[in-house]
Formats: structure tokens, sequence, C-alpha cells
């Protein structure tokens, strides 16, 4: 018999629905599985045990009188620590916000309870979601649940949402929300053999999530299925006057998606994604895609996205550019951890700031704020978003002719601590297939397609038009059939 | 162009981050990394194209100019590291 948790959240929000089980019972379950599992994995930074139970509570007594039942009543899930939840602590992982309490909650995390979710607690992330393998959270980053064959070294689950995707390859929630910025949900999800959605933008409210870049940020799911995610993302988007870029129009049913037939599509392969020194397996993975792609039913064409090389550094002006300004309000008067001096105002500023951010985020500040600095604005951030429209032009010429594209997730499988950590532009790499998506505001899905020698996850990715989630769905459904993929992570924990 | 230790002690100045004269060296390095990568955008023609600023292409939603918020003083003050009697209490700005 399966475990409660380890349940499909479709199957689990089914088997509270026909009483099979209490919400108490599967969030009694997932807090043991916790309190055991996370001194070995550090994926959650906050567990709510309490919170939690209460919030069972009262989806059992909805469940027991059966009316008005969320789409996710009783469902325990995990929350990134990137979205504000009142009177849980919710830090983005920084020292720079003390033991921050919101008193008020994020619009999506709003969403997910008052569908009838119940929160388990708070998930690591690199410090403000700057990075691609949880190195850089103050709570020191969580271990992936997976290992490479006959190797005990530990691995990243990949970052920025690397807590999400630890907890739920590890069976501790039965879904996680995430955010992407650059590949932060899609990567972890690739690394951790999940399935990982970030919507076009604007359609997850930005309302109460600690802002990296405001034009890059979306929320979106962790999941252990592609119908799994479409649940999620549809009870998590919504329309909100509260953020000003959120999209006014209503949210599709995307769970009618996955499962439906993908004949009679064009689905794009860009031959820049081709880059030199990918791994024969990601190449081959990608071909067994095209190929179970075409076994359903679409028609397959190389497309060209000829400024895909500038994404990356034009990316790495315009978020580091809009995180010098958004974090500007970390200034440890009215909120976080004021680190007081005798210097006077300023000194308090730069003393506070130097104590309370990591040196990822230091250097990403100084390299936006340089870049927006008088003399090199037009030369650096005005140039970036110049490369950004054209990176967008490219998207919406192939779309003229493809109704999706198929890419790999991530130029490889994921990788031990300290692998990559020396070299910034080496870790910034990870992001080249995902950040296109983030710069043209793309909705974007990794699903698990496949392992590599050693045994790890590789994901596929498929891009889709602006607002056409439901492609992403849909194809992502076909690869999922196709692909089989059922590895587990050894447990070692 | 490249970053020297006294561009980085401007930068650090102007971001408002403390950073020990002996950081300072390593940093303007590992800036001038980073930045040489992005220099390729310097290849890329974008003679006539207008800067992208936000992925969405709508225009900023109008409200109605009402008060819709207010009265929450003790959760404004709620996680400040100093108050007093319903202020916050900052170090002194004016000698």
């Amino acid at each position: 018999m399966t475990s409660l948790t380890e349940l499909k959240l479709t199957d689990a929000v089914a088997g509270l629905k026909s009483r099979t089980f209490s919400s108490r019972e599967i969030t009694q379950a997932f807090l043991d599985a916790i309190d055991t599992s996370n001194p070995h994995l550090n994926a959650y930074v906050v567990v709510t045990h309490d919170k939690a139970l209460a919030m069972a509570d009262a989806a059992d007594a909805r469940l027991a009188k059966g009316k008005k039942l969320g789409r996710l009543e009783g469902a325990p899930l995990g929350i990134k620590d990137l979205f504000c939840t009142a009177g849980v602590r919710t830090t983005a992982c920084s020292n720079i916000l003390g033991e921050f309490t919101p008193t008020y909650e994020s619009t999506v995390t709003a969403n997910l309870w008052d569908a009838g979710a119940v929160m388990l607690g708070k998930l690591n992330m690199d410090e403000f979601a700057m990075g691609s393998s949880n190195e850089t959270s103050r709570f020191g980053p969580p271990t992936s649940p997976w290992r490479r064959k006959g190797d005990n070294r530990p691995l990243t689950a990949g970052g920025s949402s690397g807590g999400s995707a630890t907890a739920v390859a590890a069976d501790l929630c039965l879904a996680a929300t995430a955010s992407d910025t650059g590949g932060s949900i899609r990567q972890p999800a690739a690394f951790a053999g999940l399935v990982g959605i970030k919507p076009t933008y604007g359609r997850a409210s930005r309302y109460g999530m600690v802002a990296f870049a405001s034009s890059l940020d979306q929320a979106g799911p962790l999941a252990k299925t592609v119908r799994d995610s479409a649940l999620m993302l549809e009870v998590m988007c919504s329309p909100d006057p509260r953020d000003s870029t959120s999209i006014r129009s209503p949210v599709p049913a995307w769970t009618k998606a996955p499962g439906k037939s993908i004949k009679g599509m064009t689905i794009g392969v860009p031959k820049e994604y081709r880059v030199d020194g990918m791994p024969a397996e990601i190449e081959s993975l990608w071909e067994k895609g095209v190929e179970w792609l075409r076994a359903a039913g679409a028609r397959i064409v190389e497309v060209s996205l000829p400024h895909t090389k500038y994404a990356l550094p034009a990316y790495y002006i315009v978020a580091p550019a809009e995180a010098s300004s958004n974090l500007a309000r970390y200034d440890g008067m009215r909120y976080g951890a004021r680190k007081s001096t005798d210097g006077g105002l300023t000194d308090t500023y730069e003393t506070t700031r130097a104590a309370g951010f990591g040196l990822e985020v230091q250097r990403r500040l100084l390299i936006g704020t340089y870049v927006l600095s008088a003399g090199y604005y037009d030369a650096y951030y005005l140039r970036a978003q110049k490369v950004r429209a054209r990176i967008l032009a490219d998207f919406d010429a192939a779309f003229q002719s493809v109704d999706a594209l198929l890419t790999p997730t991530t130029p490889t499988a994921a990788f031990a601590y300290g692998e990559r950590s020396g070299d910034p532009v080496a870790m910034y790499l990870n992001d080249i297939f995902t950040v296109t998506a983030n710069l043209s505001g793309l909705p974007a899905i990794s699903v698990p397609a496949g392992v590599d020698a050693d045994g790890l996850p590789l994901g596929l990715q498929v891009i889709g038009k602006p607002l056409d989630e439901d492609a992403c769905f849909k194809v992502g459904a076909v690869i999922e059939e196709s692909a089989g993929f059922n590895a587990r992570p050894d447990r070692w924990w | 162009m490249s970053v020297d230790k006294d561009t980085v002690r401007k930068v650090a100045r102007l971001a408002r981050i403390a950073v020990p004269e002996d950081r300072l060296e390593p940093l303007a390095a590992e800036l001038n990394g980073i930045l040489a990568w992005i220099e390729q955008l310097n290849e890329v023609d974008v003679e006539g194209v207008e800067p992208m600023t936000s992925p969405v292409a709508l225009s900023l939603p109008m409200r109605a100019d009402v008060v819709t918020d207010g009265g929450i003083r003790d959760q404004v003050l709620a996680n400040a590291p100093q108050t007093s009697d319903g202020f916050f209490i900052v170090p002194k700005v004016v000698e």
C-alpha cells in the first residue's frame, strides 16, 4: 500500500473528498515525516505543526459537512520562504529580514488557503532567490534526496526553489509553491525529477511575494505530475488589483488540458539551444522527446531564435538592476535586523546591509548599482532592455509557425555542492535554457523525461505562447506519459 | 569598461553596503569577470529597437481614488527593530 505521504496531490484530494482518510491523518503523516527527515534534508526552515493541524481540523469539519469544499480541501502543502504568510516567519532565507513575521498574506498563498489547503511550513531557498543551488541560504542548503549511483556526495536539488524541490521529491508535502526569475522553478524540477511550471508573466499575483526582479518574477508550483501542477497553478493564479502587472483575464481551466490530444500541433525545436559542450545524454533525451511528440501526432520543425546566446548576459544586467532597486528597502529601520553603530545613519545602513546580505546578494547588488549608475545606464541597462526586446521578437517570429517549443530544461543533471560555486559565471550558465522564458514573459513547463548514466533525473522543457499554459500542460502530459518516468531516489536519509 | 578598486568603493557606497578595504580588490576582479562576459551584448544590433521594460503589454490599471486601507499602525510597527509610543525609532539623522 502506498503511504499517505507518497500520494499524488490529485489522488490525495480525491481521497480526502471521499473521506478515505482525514486531513488530520495525512497532515500528521507529513509532520512526522518532516520531523524524521528534515534534520537530514534541511528542506523546511519553519515547520508550522500547530497551524497545520488546526487548518487540517478546519478542513475536516468542512469535509464532514461536504458543502462548499475547496479544490485543495485538506491537502498539506509546503510554501517557499519567499511568500509572506501571516504570523509565520518569512525571510527569503536572508539574514537581513531577521525574524520578520508578516502581518498579511500573499495573494498566492491566500488563494491556496481559500481552496482549503493546509500549510506544513516554509521551504528553504537561495537568499532572495539569487542562486541555482541553494548554497546562498542563510539556513544552509537543503540536500537533495537524489544521489549519484555509487556516490555518497550530497547533491543540490537546484535553486532557487531547492527546498521546495527537496520537500516534494522526498514526500514531505503533496506539492509546493515556488518562484521563477531565471529558472528557479524549472531547474529544480529537472534536478529532482518533478514537474514545475512558470506561467505567463502576470498570471500569478506578486503581492506579498518578496521581490527579486519585478519584471521577471513569477510564482508557480513544484509537483509530482503534470496534472498536479495544473491543479496547483489553477488555484495559485488570479487577477489581483493589488499587483498592477496582474493579468486581468480569468484563469482558464488548466486541469482539463493534460490528456488532450496534440495531434496537428506544430512543435518547434530551436537550433540555438544545441549548445557547445552539451552532454550527449541531454542531446539524446531531447531527440527522444521529439520522437514522442511526433508519435503523438505533432509536426516537428526546426526554428531559429538567433539572440538566444545573449539572453543570459542581458538577464545578468536586468535582474541585478531591478534587485538593487527592490532591495534598497532593506535599511534596518522599519523591519528586519538592524546593526546599530555609533557612526550615524549612513553608517548604520551600510553596516546593517553588509551584515544582512550574503556575498552573492552583495555581488548582484553591486553589479545592479553599477549598471544603473550615471554614465553606464545607457551602455548596460538600456542596451540590455533592447536586447531583451530582440529576444522577445525572436519568439514572436517563431510562434508565427509553431504552437510551442521543445528544449532541454538544463544543460546538465544535478551537481554536488561546491562543484560550481567558485565561479559565478559558470553557476549562471545553469539558467541558459530557462532564462529566455523569463525575459520574454512566456509560460514554460519542465517535465521529468529520463535519467542520466548516474541515475539522476533530467527534464525537458515546453515553452508556450503568451497565455497558452494549456499547450505546456498538453505537450507536457504527452512527454510524461511517453517517458513513463518512475525513478525514485533510494532512501538514504 | 573595467572596474577598479575605487569604482567598487564608490558603487558600494551608492548601494549602502560596507565593504572592507581588503575585499575591494577581489570584488573588482569578480565584477570584471562578470562584466567582461556581459560585454558580448555589444555585438547585438539594437539600432532603432525600443527598450523592453515589461513583459506585459498592458496599460496600467486605474482604480477609484478612495481610501481602501489604513488604521493598522500596530501592524505596520510590528516588525520594527525599535519603536516608541507608536513611532519608529531610528538613528539620529540631523546633528
